[in-house]
């Protein structure tokens, strides 16, 4: 009996709605592409299973990079955050970050409200189980093997749903399992259901899967607590949104604390004591963990020598009594669990809502990506977010944006879009992931990007608003503001150069109450805000003429001078990086017909089919030499 | 497309009778005017393309050679960018003065293959050149890899990874307290910073000074003879010479002080040096001698122990041969033309355990018999690899010296961001720039070093 199986057409299906997965399906929306975005559960859209924060050190960057390009994330947590921090403020400008702890259901709820609001958007919930691809119009590399090109997905209950590009963000549902102790349970982040069939969907079309583990602490009950044995850890007083467009005003609200604790040796001593209890220490999780976000154990067992750790007790949101335990992700045995918690000043008597546990799930090695992120073997399919190897919610909302416009290009015929590393940290982190070998949870920081001194927060829109202009993810109003601003700071520069500051009384008495040395002759405005003690701010009552500028444009100008010396040096290193960035290497470039290309040398590349010569010189195992052979070889092909 | 202007040695590093050096890039004339002095008035800069020029190279007061210039401007050129070329008399020593005297007055040395990359991207090279070219640039790198780890063995190497070791230590500190800013603390950090840079900053201008050692300037094996008083040095030392240096009387303790030759044994440069016989003495002047010749001793690639076969062993024999324990020598049993009176029995019994596998050979210095075998001995221990090159020679590597300086100005840069009260994100920039010098010295490159000691050294995180 023929049974009448669901068909329908979209532009773009999105696999996941999570922060890539939602992230994506807005861009191919918002571009006018039919798009349908797939999730195993509606309620679960934006969901935040481990910490309440968006943000923090480099992952701030993200967001804000995500602002300027049209991505939704800034907006979404300026609307529904309930304390916010900027991290580093005693440091340099760039890094600076913001960090917000989000009403965690509010964020999850004011996304999906997005979602539904957004045209050309279908929210649907279902688990795919396949890709759906064509071998008609493959395309032939250099060797003469071909590609298949996707067309669809199917799902498990077996509807065809036709498309012209897949954008996977399936985060950590992919054959997941949770690890309490003995307790295993086959599902997803807060008991929800694993996605069990698209992982051999995948590896029959020849994508290379890998298995990596992560973990979240205990949630407990905020009124088991006993916060006058905690130090409490405010907000700041005057917040600064992420989105450029949020309106500063409209986001100073009441706020809420953190809280601080410690672990001690008791603590320790139960997690020695039950270590063989542990399924990470006694062998049962296969997936590798990330180590920047060790377990509990972890940090016991290879920082032997502290005597204590960092716990910060945050709110899980206003209208609920869940708070997260920040620093004690662990997969120990529940009643061990119970016993550990209650040795921290402040949670003798706690109550656990929900256990800690690891999780392992499938993802991809991300080497068979392109930067732009669609697979290099199958035309058609993109993928972003913890699927592509990273970890965290911020690192996913950029990969799935970036996703969603690529797609969206494609399909539009239009040019990719690929940031490099000296043009925003999505481009460092995208570089990193498609380029070098990644074995545990990617996660962003500050130390991965060499040109940060250019890559600021407080920049972004500059860096980045043209592009998501051009690629119509940003109004000609935003656009406009951009140019002009740049142009307000271009002028301020100028102008304070020439402003002669003359040795007066009343120039000496403002560097003596800043405690800056008197002058002995003339200078120039720009050398006194040079001075580390000073600034353009505290110069406002001897520079006579100062014009009327908005806050955003005097703390560029006020960057920008004093920290010049430092940023033309970056300014410097960034031209020669670009040097080799420019040259691109041909698609289907044929590697074996280089003579004396060295056979380590010759494999990578065949492996990654680099994109420029730039990238070629960071794939591990490609010596400056191999470059230099490359570079003539390819000139003599032309 | 604006460059910066590299220069490096386009000739062999041989003792040939001329050495060329190549600048190429936009500054190659006003470089080349800074130094050099022609025969009229002109300046480089006011001459025609493609003239040669005679005069001095100059660094500063000193005069450093005599030489012939090739002015070359682009694009009629190699690389197709403005180029000179400075022809002097050669030599290993002249060349690589005039080298750096060149990167002193603003070029920078060049990487291997960098003219050639330089010639391909502006377009110079055609089709039928590039493959040869490509062998050409890959025998280069070959050749130049081989040599830097040569020239990598010992306690500078490992005292340039150590230095290297604690410069990242320090960023990954600095780092890790950035991205977790609640976890970890910098309070009071720049002070103990400052301490830490100052050190390294004397450390690496140690080991700039011992690359201004004129003696290290001479490539090869660091050579050491000793014996005790008359049993042969200095008429081992003139026979390999082929001249009359040191004063050979059959007094003992002729030799006053140490002599010092670079001899050329079948393309195998050897630095000898003739030492004083070692042998308690109360002579003064003699003393120095002795005192000096043990120092050497103690820095040498190689010892050639020199017995006198016509007498029997001694306490000096005994003394010397405790200083072999753990060298690599050679032992001759010289005097081979008179009557044998210590047989090699009798040295490798008392050597014992001082010199496994030790070489003996039987030789006349004075009658030039068995100087062959000796020849073909070291020879054989260089290329098996048991005979290294003095490890201050790699110091003499233009661009490893480039590199130290450059990283001692980095860490200058860092001193200079701590005086004037920058954010400690700020230290680590230069600090990185730092490593990634003292890096390229070892051959290694940055890679994912930074995030793998963050992770192993600091407890970060959620």
């Amino acid at each position: 009996m023929n049974r009448n199986l669901l068909e329908e057409t979209y532009d773009v299906v999105v696999v996941g709605a999570g922060h890539a997965g939602c992230e994506a399906a807005l861009a191919c929306a918002r571009l006018g592409l039919e798009t349908i975005i797939f999730t195993v559960s509606v309620d679960s859209i934006a969901l935040m299973p481990c910490n309440p924060n968006i943000g923090g050190s480099s992952k701030g960057h993200l967001v804000r990079e995500i602002d300027a390009l049209g991505g939704q994330m800034g907006i979404n947590i300026d609307k529904t955050f309930i304390q916010s921090k900027m991290l580093n403020k005693s440091k340099g400008p760039a890094v600076h970050s913001l960090r917000a702890q989000a009403d965690k259901a509010d964020y999850s709820m004011e996304m999906r409200r997005t979602l539904q609001e957004t045209d050309h958007l279908t929210i649907r919930q279902a688990e795919v189980s396949e890709i759906v691809t064509s071998w008609d119009e493959g395309q032939d590399d250099a060797e003469g093997e071909s590609f298949p090109h996707i067309t669809g997905v199917r799902t498990s209950s077996g509807a065809l749903y036709h498309c012209k590009a897949v954008i996977l963000c399936t985060g950590t549902y992919l054959n997941a399992r949770c690890l309490t102790g003995e307790m295993i349970t086959p599902t997803g982040p807060n008991g929800l259901m694993a996605a069990t069939h698209l992982t051999d969907s995948l590896k029959k079309h020849g994508v290379e899967m890998y298995r990596f583990k992560t973990g979240t602490p205990a949630r407990v009950d905020k009124n088991s607590l006993d916060f006058s044995k905690m130090e409490e850890q405010k907000g700041d007083e005057r917040i600064v949104p992420f989105s450029f467009t949020t309106n500063p005003e409209d986001v100073q609200i009441d706020q809420v604390s953190c809280w601080l604790t410690y672990t001690n040796e008791k603590t320790h001593e139960i997690i020695r004591g039950n270590l063989d209890r542990s399924p990470i220490y006694a062998g049962i999780i296969e997936g590798t963990g990330p180590r920047y976000c060790p377990s509990i154990e972890d940090k016991v067992v290879k920082f032997a020598d502290k005597d204590r750790h960092q716990i910060f007790i945050e709110p899980e949101g206003i209208h609920t009594n869940e708070m997260y335990v920040g620093g004690m992700s662990s997969s120990l045995p529940e009643d061990v669990q119970h016993e550990m918690y209650r040795t921290l000043p402040g949670l003798e008597n706690v109550k656990i809502v929900r256990n800690a546990y690891a999780i392992e799930y499938d993802c991809i090695n991300p080497n068979q990506l392109y930067a732009t992120l669609e697979f290099k073997k199958i035309k058609g399919l993109f993928s972003g977010g913890q699927f592509n190897g990273s970890s965290g919610y911020e690192e996913a909302a950029c990969q799935g944006l970036v996703a969603g416009i690529n797609a969206s290009m494609q399909i539009l015929g239009r040019e990719p879009l690929v940031l490099d590393r000296s043009e925003a940290y999505i481009g460092v982190l995208i570089d990193d992931l498609v380029t070098k070998e990644n074995r545990e949870p990617y996660r962003m920081m500050t130390s991965r990007a060499e040109y940060r001194l250019l890559l600021r927060q407080d920049n972004a829109d500059l860096r980045l608003s043209k592009k998501g202009y051009e690629i119509g993810l940003i109004s000609k109003e935003r656009y406009d503001w951009v140019c002009k601003k740049e142009e307000l700071i271009k002028q301020e520069i100028e102008r304070v150069a020439k402003v002669h500051i003359g040795a007066n009384k009343e120039v000496q008495a403002l560097l003596q109450s800043f405690g800056s040395i008197s002058l002995n002759t003339g200078v120039t405005l720009t050398e006194l805000i040079r001075r580390p003690e000073l600034d353009y701010e505290k110069l406002e009552p001897i520079d006579k003429n100062r014009p009327e500028l908005p806050c955003d444009v005097r703390e560029q100008v006020n960057i920008n001078i004093k920290y010049d010396g430092y940023i033309s040096r970056q300014i410097k290193q960034v031209e020669s990086f670009k040097r080799l960035e420019k040259k691109k290497i041909p698609e289907g470039f044929n590697y074996d017909e280089v003579p004396s290309l060295r056979l380590e040398a010759r494999q990578k590349l065949k492996i990654y089919n680099p994109t420029s010569i730039g990238q070629a010189s960071r794939i591990s195992g490609v010596s400056p030499a191999d470059i230099s052979v490359l570079l003539v070889y390819m000139e003599a092909q032309h | 497309m604006k460059t910066d202007t590299i220069a490096a040695i386009a000739t062999a590093m041989t003792n040939a009778g001329i050495g060329i050096v190549r600048i190429s890039g936009d500054e190659a004339v006003p470089i080349a005017d800074r130094i050099f002095q022609g025969k009229g008035t002109k300046k480089l800069a006011e001459c025609e393309t493609h003239t040669i020029h005679y005069g001095h190279i100059h660094d500063g007061e000193e005069v450093v050679d005599e030489v012939m210039v090739l002015l070359m401007r682009g694009p009629r050129s190699y690389t197709r960018e403005d180029t000179i070329e400075i022809d002097c008399h050669g030599g290993i020593y002249v060349t690589k003065r005039i080298l750096e005297t060149v990167i002193k007055y603003g070029a920078r040395p060049a990487e291997p293959g960098e003219f050639t990359k330089r010639a391909f991207l502006n377009g110079r090279i055609d089709l039928s050149q590039a493959e040869s070219v490509i062998d050409l640039i890959h025998a280069k790198n070959d050749f130049a890899l081989k040599n830097s780890i040569k020239q990598l063995s010992g306690s500078v190497s490992g005292k340039v990874k150590g230095l290297r070791g604690e410069v990242l230590h320090e960023i990954a500190f600095i780092e890790s307290a950035l991205d977790d800013p609640e976890h970890i603390s910098l309070d009071g950090y720049p002070q103990k910073l400052s301490v830490i840079v100052d050190k390294i900053i004397k450390e690496i201008e140690k080991l700039l000074a011992s690359s201004d050692n004129g003696r290290i300037l001479k490539e090869g094996i660091s050579t050491v003879i000793v014996g005790k008083p008359n049993a042969g040095k200095s008429s081992l030392l003139n026979t390999l010479v082929g001249e009359e240096r040191a004063i050979v009387t059959d007094i003992a303790g002729t030799t006053r002080d140490v002599l010092e030759e670079q001899i050329n044994l079948d393309g195998i440069i050897l630095n000898v040096t003739d030492t004083a016989g070692i042998r308690e003495t109360d002579d003064v002047v003699e003393k120095i001698g002795v005192d000096k010749a043990k120092k050497y001793l103690k820095d040498a690639d190689l010892i050639v122990y020199v017995v006198d076969s016509s007498t029997k062993l001694d306490e000096n024999d005994y003394e010397i041969m405790k200083l072999l324990e753990g060298r690599q020598s050679v032992i001759l049993r010289n005097k081979s033309d008179l009557e044998t009176v210590t047989t090699e029995e009798e040295i490798r019994d008392a050597v014992g355990e001082n010199c496994d596998n030790c070489r003996i050979l039987s030789v006349s210095a004075r009658e030039q018999i068995g100087m062959e075998e000796f020849s073909r001995t070291i020879r054989e221990m260089f290329f098996s690899g048991d005979i290294t090159v003095n490890d201050e020679v790699y110091i003499t590597n233009i661009r490893h010296k480039t590199a130290l300086q450059e990283a001692l100005s980095g860490l200058h840069l860092v001193e200079q961001s701590i005086a004037d009260q920058m954010p400690e994100d700020f230290y680590s920039i230069d600090l990185m720039h730092v490593y990634e010098e003292l890096g390229s010295i070892v051959g290694e490159a940055v890679g994912d070093d930074l995030v793998n000691e963050i992770f192993s050294k600091f407890c970060m995180g959620k």
